[in-house]
């Protein structure tokens, strides 16, 4: 799909397509959008569930009632009373944030590198860390301990981040975006004496920040939602992540259910609230990334 | 200094590609290439992580593939991917295209199916959890109480805890596929819709020969990642069955997790990295046959 395309579909995103647009109210428009929403109600549901739960006392779990008859914060004083959903919170925040500057940073550079210079063995590089997208996380993961167990990585943060420090969709998605900057600029910049690294930074950097923010929300999203490589190279509760911290924590509370929902709904929330705030970048991130990659 | 001024141009542009090139080229080859490479390595070896590493030939598959565990998971793994990847696109593709014809509300409908992606697969594992829990605690089996249907036994049951743990990885994944098919829904040029209109075809004729066949590249692109997360399954299998990793007689076991126990609880590191190369054979091979298949119906 070329660069346009994608820019008109993203744009015209939020609404519906142009041919929906005929005034007549149809019986069979009013029933199209009767269930769909219906629908979309039925899909937030067990959020709506997993908050209002969080809001009860433990004797009336088994209500089905949405609103509590007797709402309380009981539940988050004491999940938050020892601090360590704080500490998780912060943990999950400094991992996602500096993997996804890194990221971001990286994948963009070597992406313009690929995109935009002319040297031998450049197929050859873009081919070799094109490839590595085909291999998946389990298969690397034994090694990355073993390596993590040599350096002394285990329970740090730098144990958690080095494997996403660069990525091979991100370095391809960037590629793809670098070809719609016109060569003429970066030409132009180097006759004013910019060097290389200016010309990448402040010329064809700024030019590309919608596929840089998009890029960004999908690194981030991945990072905080990680689960599988935190759980394996971090055993000090101080240093979990908090999909590994609401694990052990629910794994703990065994049947004390509405706890283990304050948890969820604390891992849930931050996210909720991003999403409601950004959710027109939010999508058009998904678009841009889904359909470039 | 002097040697880099007295470069032509082109000479300068190489020097600067390899010095942006060198951080990531390293970066490459040791945490992505040199592990890939260990791990088929470890594959043909013992290792308990401590003691030292022992060649073993191919002992590690033969174990592998004589494991009746090995099947069970095996077949569970496709089950996964033969069911989560046909329901989940089916109806994300019936959410999009209804969705692409609503003007009124249109972004906050789309809001309400896409929320559920936003959200962590563990604490939606444990939601999840807590609803399939028996009368009095669970809310599924309240609702079915409360409306005189027996219970269901959902993760307890050998026969239906497989697809419970599917269900939120299904609803969790809905709202990515059906952003991404709207705006293959977009990309479709208005002029093919006209051309209908004027000849006076019917919708479903629209649907089957206009919008499904150009809609091919999206739909390659979402059943080909859709399937590489099944096949991948773990967050949600290890957070809803952490009393019974597996779930009853292992019914709900995919490759991932008995992965993670072999290397992990097991420290069975050799034994482990041969199902990581079994199961990176699979998704190569998956992802393989679909293009291709995808590639023939044209």
């Amino acid at each position: 799909m070329s660069q346009t395309e994608i820019k008109a579909s993203s744009a015209t995103l939020d609404r519906a397509a142009p041919y929906a647009f005929k005034k007549t109210m149809k019986p069979s428009t009013i029933i199209r959008w009767t269930l769909l929403f219906m629908g979309g109600i039925l899909m937030i549901m067990p959020i709506v569930y997993l908050l209002s739960t969080s809001f009860k006392w433990s004797h009336e779990i088994y209500n089905l009632q949405i609103i509590p008859d007797e709402p309380t914060l009981d539940n988050y004083s004491f999940v938050l009373e020892d601090g360590r959903f704080y500490n998780w919170f912060f943990n999950s925040l400094i991992v996602a944030v500096s993997t996804t500057v890194s990221a971001v940073i990286f994948d963009s550079l070597v992406g313009y590198t690929l995109c935009k210079f002319k040297f031998k063995g450049k197929t050859f590089v873009f081919i070799a860390i094109l490839s590595t997208l085909m291999i998946p996380t389990e298969m690397l993961i034994i090694p990355w301990y073993t390596m993590a167990v040599e350096f002394g990585w285990i329970n740090s943060y730098w144990g958690i981040m080095f494997p996403g420090m660069m990525t091979a969709f991100g370095t391809f998605l960037m590629k793809q975006f670098f070809e719609s900057v016109p060569d003429e600029f970066l030409e132009a910049a180097r006759i004013d004496g910019l060097n290389e690294f200016q010309i990448w930074w402040s010329v064809a950097m700024p030019m590309v920040t919608p596929a840089l923010s998009a890029l960004a929300i999908f690194i981030f999203l991945g990072n905080w939602t990680a689960f599988i490589w935190p759980l394996i190279v971090t055993n000090d509760p101080q240093l979990y992540t908090l999909p590994v911290g609401l694990t052990t924590f629910s794994v703990e509370q065994s049947v004390e259910w509405e706890l283990i929902m304050t948890g969820a709904a604390l891992a849930t929330i931050p996210t909720l609230i991003v999403f409601l705030v950004f959710q027109r970048y939010i999508i058009r991130g998904v678009v841009m990334t889904g359909l470039k990659g | 200094m002097n040697l880099y001024r007295r470069l032509s141009i082109k000479q300068k542009q190489v020097v600067w590609a390899w010095a942006f090139l060198a951080l990531p080229v390293l970066f490459y080859v040791v945490i992505r290439f040199y592990p890939t490479f260990g791990s088929v390595l470890l594959s043909f070896q013992e290792w308990n992580l401590l003691g030292s590493r022992t060649w073993i030939g191919l002992d590690n598959y033969t174990l592998l593939f004589n494991d009746p565990v090995f099947w069970k998971v095996f077949n569970n793994t496709f089950i996964y991917l033969l069911l989560g990847t046909p329901v989940s696109l089916l109806i994300s593709f019936i959410i999009a295209y209804n969705l692409d014809k609503v003007n009124f509300l249109h972004a906050t409908i789309r809001a309400l199916y896409f929320i559920p992606f936003m959200t962590s697969a563990v604490a939606m594992a444990w939601l999840w959890r807590w609803f399939y829990q028996p009368v009095p605690v669970g809310l599924f089996n309240n609702f079915l109480s409360s409306a005189g249907i027996p219970q269901l036994p959902f993760l307890k049951s050998t026969f239906s805890a497989l697809p419970s743990v599917l269900a939120p990885a299904i609803w969790a994944g809905l709202g990515f596929q059906i952003i991404i098919f709207m705006a293959g829904l977009r990309a479709i040029p208005q002029s093919y819709y006209e051309a209908a209109q004027i000849d006076g075809v019917g919708p479903w004729t629209v649907l089957k020969e206009i919008t499904i066949p150009l809609l091919k590249p999206t739909i390659v692109f979402l059943v080909v990642f859709s399937s590489i997360g099944f096949l991948r399954i773990f967050d949600h299998v290890f957070n809803m069955t952490t009393n019974d990793p597996g779930g009853p007689l292992n019914s709900t076991k995919p490759m991932v997790l008995m992965i993670y126990d072999t290397a992990f609880n097991a420290f069975d590191m050799g034994y482990a990295a041969a199902q990581t190369v079994v199961l990176f054979t699979i998704l190569l091979l998956v992802s393989l046959l679909q293009l291709w298949i995808m590639r023939e119906r044209t």
